[in-house]
């Protein structure tokens, strides 16, 4: 691994590369051998925790999971406080749980409830990660933020923009849930795991003696442990004194049969096909869900297949708004392969996405971030059908 | 880099005269208090050498106190003893700004269906004793208050409510976790039947503590096991750690007048000189009585959670509000009970001053403060004035 040519990407304008940086630490492998990297390269770091959800909050979800890869299990934490005191620097948990509340997770809910599908991921990097604790990283001293995302950031002279670019594996690359990143915040971010693989870090992260090197990664929700979103939602309503109807909606064709009842729009995505309780001998898949009419319309395969979409809250990087359309490669899920489409802006916070060819499942509250190459021109989220 | 402790309210630096007094018992003298033999004697004498200690600095009688392992135990020992050998209904009497020490105890009460009540205090952060006589009911068994707060400093104005638990004849317990070794602390003055008190916070290692019993107070023992302290605390004791605390308490009583004024001096130093220098910076609950070491600083305008980390990065430790597990900082719930909105009690700091604390140290706060909290507001949302934009 060539330690030595990380981070040398075009140089940056706006801020002092020598000065103090914040390494947003989890307790994780990936942000643990970003504190080793940093160091490596003589950088004066600084850990910050956050705590974000107090699981406490629901004792109803406690059970039996283990508390380990629990979101800000304890665990956790000290796991970032060790690999501090182990590389000699100073590291601090900074208590986020209002902010991630109300801008992660009580959105979160409210998609559900309104029959979308979000991404509380993304939210919380562009709201919470880049924003408040960017912030306390500032007023801390730190002129910047590293953490371990899986993605590059550079400035680009000529068009004197900070530009955001898949990681160089491709199988980690985490731009997809970076896409709502501005201009200031992408202006203090490093990424220093853009180049490596995960076995390089995990590498990283043993040759500098890190106790967490050998640690599986965390697959889920961090703050639904079990992964069970739909309990988690039924229970945050009712800790929020508004516990959910017992909802009673349809599930029905397309065509307006009526194949079955439902207990809640949040149980569904669009284009699932397991749990649905209809049993009708082919295979039917959610195709739309309508909140206004507390209706899951299923049908075939086929008629998940879209060509168009429409994008708001939109937010370009690589470029100003464009004023014509721009051919990009368009993913719509972290999975997904994104797909070569046509993009036009409509106005400076919505756009129209035209697939070259059909995509399956196109889910409302998803993302959609458009890839010129491996630079992100920008993204949006997915809105509903008018 | 230079390093200077402002945080005394969270803990300590053991004394070394406190060091030289426990260490035979952690090397050489390393015999069971229990024990028949000449190892046990020695450790016998010490720690009842150490009773007599800690009954001197309280003004209390040697068997009216009991060793624990520190200011919690004690806590939790005192309220579910009182109310467990209370028979029938019972009704407990506290403050809204208690340690969680009192404060989760007395919500575990209340979960098994006893009532109790939360005393408001004023914007000075004092409890009125009025107050307390009218929560009175038949039912009341327990009385407790702390003495001084850990977050403001403010002292309670026990002697009243002592007098008032006496009428009423209902026990009276304090957490004076934050007063002993700061303030004299003398039981028969105050009127309590039970004191708590733990070792850390004034120069004896952390894990050992006391609670004091008046003679006479019933109440049920909170652990089970062997005979150690006539059984009424069972375990082991743990005779370096009480060796210790009776060296504490000896230096408290024999050095407690002068440090106290040396440090408020210190202290007040520090205040004015923050008001001077730092734009709007106000002393919180500055009117009440205070622990002459502890001052709690509201600057308006910041996240007092990045000062405590920029001020960390420069060598000055101090605090804001309570750590919890994490070392996350909560919400103070004491700021908040005395009226500071959530900004204001987010922006506020605790400087917590001890017995080495110099006046190069304050000069070496007054010149790190006022910038950081300058470099804070420039960053600062809230402070900064619309019209600017970078």
């Amino acid at each position: 691994m060539n330690v030595a040519s990380q981070n040398e990407l075009t140089p940056r304008p706006a801020t002092k590369e020598g000065g103090l940086i914040a390494v947003a630490m989890s307790g994780g492998v990936d942000s643990s051998a970003v504190a080793a990297l940093l160091l490596r390269q003589g950088r004066e770091v600084v850990g910050l925790t956050m705590q974000l959800w107090n699981q406490r909050r629901l004792p109803e979800l406690m059970g039996e999971t283990p508390a380990h890869g629990r979101c800000c299990s304890l665990d956790d934490v000290y796991d970032a406080k060790r690999v501090a005191q182990h590389l000699g620097f100073s590291h601090y948990v900074v208590n986020f749980e209002a902010q991630f509340e109300e801008r992660v997770v009580r959105p979160f809910v409210a998609e559900y409830l309104s029959g979308r599908t979000p991404i509380a991921c993304a939210n919380c990097n562009t709201d919470v990660k880049f924003e408040p604790l960017l912030l306390m990283a500032r007023q801390a001293g730190a002129e910047r933020l590293a953490t371990g995302h899986y993605a590059r950031v550079r400035y680009n002279r000529e068009t004197g923009r900070y530009e955001l670019l898949r990681a160089r594996d491709e199988s980690k690359d985490q731009t997809y849930f970076l896409f709502g990143l501005t201009q200031e915040q992408l202006a203090r971010t490093d990424f220093p795991l853009g180049d490596l693989t995960k076995e390089e870090a995990r590498e990283l992260a043993r040759s500098a003696g890190l106790a967490v090197a050998d640690k599986p990664e965390s697959m889920e929700l961090c703050f639904v442990p079990n992964g069970n979103y739909a309990q988690f939602i039924e229970a945050y309503q009712r800790d929020q004194g508004s516990p959910l109807p017992a909802a009673d909606g349809e599930i029905a064709r397309q065509n307006g049969e009526v194949l079955a009842r439902h207990a809640g729009l949040h149980q569904f995505t669009v284009g699932q096909r397991k749990g649905l309780g209809v049993s009708t001998g082919e295979p039917l898949y959610v195709i739309s869900i309508d909140p206004a009419a507390n209706r899951v319309t299923v049908g075939e395969d086929a008629a998940l297949r879209q060509t168009v979409c429409e994008v708001e809250r939109v937010n370009w990087i690589a470029c100003a708004t464009p004023h014509s359309p721009v051919h990009a490669e368009v993913k719509i899920r972290h999975k997904h392969e994104a797909a070569p489409a046509t993009v036009e802006a409509l106005g400076a916070t919505r756009a129209r996405i035209t697939f070259d060819a059909p995509q399956r499942a196109i889910t409302p509250g998803q993302a959609a971030v458009f890839y010129s190459g491996e630079i992100v021109l920008g993204g949006g989220w997915i809105a509903r059908d008018k | 880099m230079n390093r200077v402790y402002m945080d005394h309210n969270a803990t300590t630096p053991v004394d070394p005269a406190v060091l030289d007094a426990m260490l035979p018992f952690l090397s050489s003298d390393y015999g069971n208090a229990a024990s028949i033999h000449s190892f046990g004697q020695k450790a016998r004498a010490a720690v009842e050498s150490a009773r007599d200690s800690v009954a001197a600095l309280l003004g209390a009688r040697p068997q009216e106190i009991v060793f624990t392992s520190g200011g919690t135990e004690s806590d939790n020992h005192a309220i579910f003893g009182i109310v467990g050998a209370a028979s029938g209904v019972a009704h407990v009497i506290t403050t809204a700004i208690e340690h969680e020490a009192v404060l989760n105890t007395c919500q575990a009460l209340e979960k098994s269906g006893v009532a109790v009540t939360y005393l408001p205090v004023d914007s000075a952060g004092l409890v009125d004793p009025e107050a307390v006589r009218r929560a009175l009911r038949p039912e009341t068994v327990l009385i407790t208050v702390m003495h001084a707060n850990n977050e403001l400093g403010t002292i309670q104005p026990l002697e009243e409510i002592g007098k008032i638990a006496a009428q009423a004849d209902v026990y009276f317990h304090t957490d004076a976790v934050q007063s002993v070794g700061k303030i004299p602390v003398h039981v028969e003055q105050l009127g309590v039947d039970l004191l708590s008190l733990s070792g850390h916070k004034f120069y004896a290692p952390k894990g050992v503590g006391a609670l004091y019993i008046r003679s006479g107070t019933r109440l049920r023992q909170l652990l089970y096991g062997g005979h150690h302290q006539r059984g009424f605390r069972p375990g082991t004791e743990n005779v370096p750690g009480i060796a210790g605390l009776g060296k504490a308490a000896d230096i408290a009583r024999q050095s407690l007048a002068e440090t106290a004024s040396r440090t408020e001096t210190l202290r007040n130093r520090l205040e004015r000189g923050l008001i001077e220098r730092v734009p709007q910076a106000r002393v919180n609950a500055a009117a009440a009585p205070r622990t002459p070491n502890t001052a709690n600083i509201l600057f308006p305008g910041l996240e007092g959670e990045a000062l405590v980390i920029a001020l960390d990065l420069k060598g000055l430790a101090c605090s804001t509000g309570a750590a919890c597990s994490s070392g996350a900082v909560e919400p103070s719930h004491v700021l908040t009970a005395i009226g500071l909105p959530p900004e204001e009690a987010r922006a506020s700091l605790r400087f917590s001053l001890g017995r080495h604390t110099t006046e190069a140290d304050i000069e070496f706060a007054l010149e790190v403060i006022p910038a950081a909290v300058a470099q804070l507001r420039e960053l600062s949302p809230t402070y900064r004035k619309a019209g600017e934009s970078r």
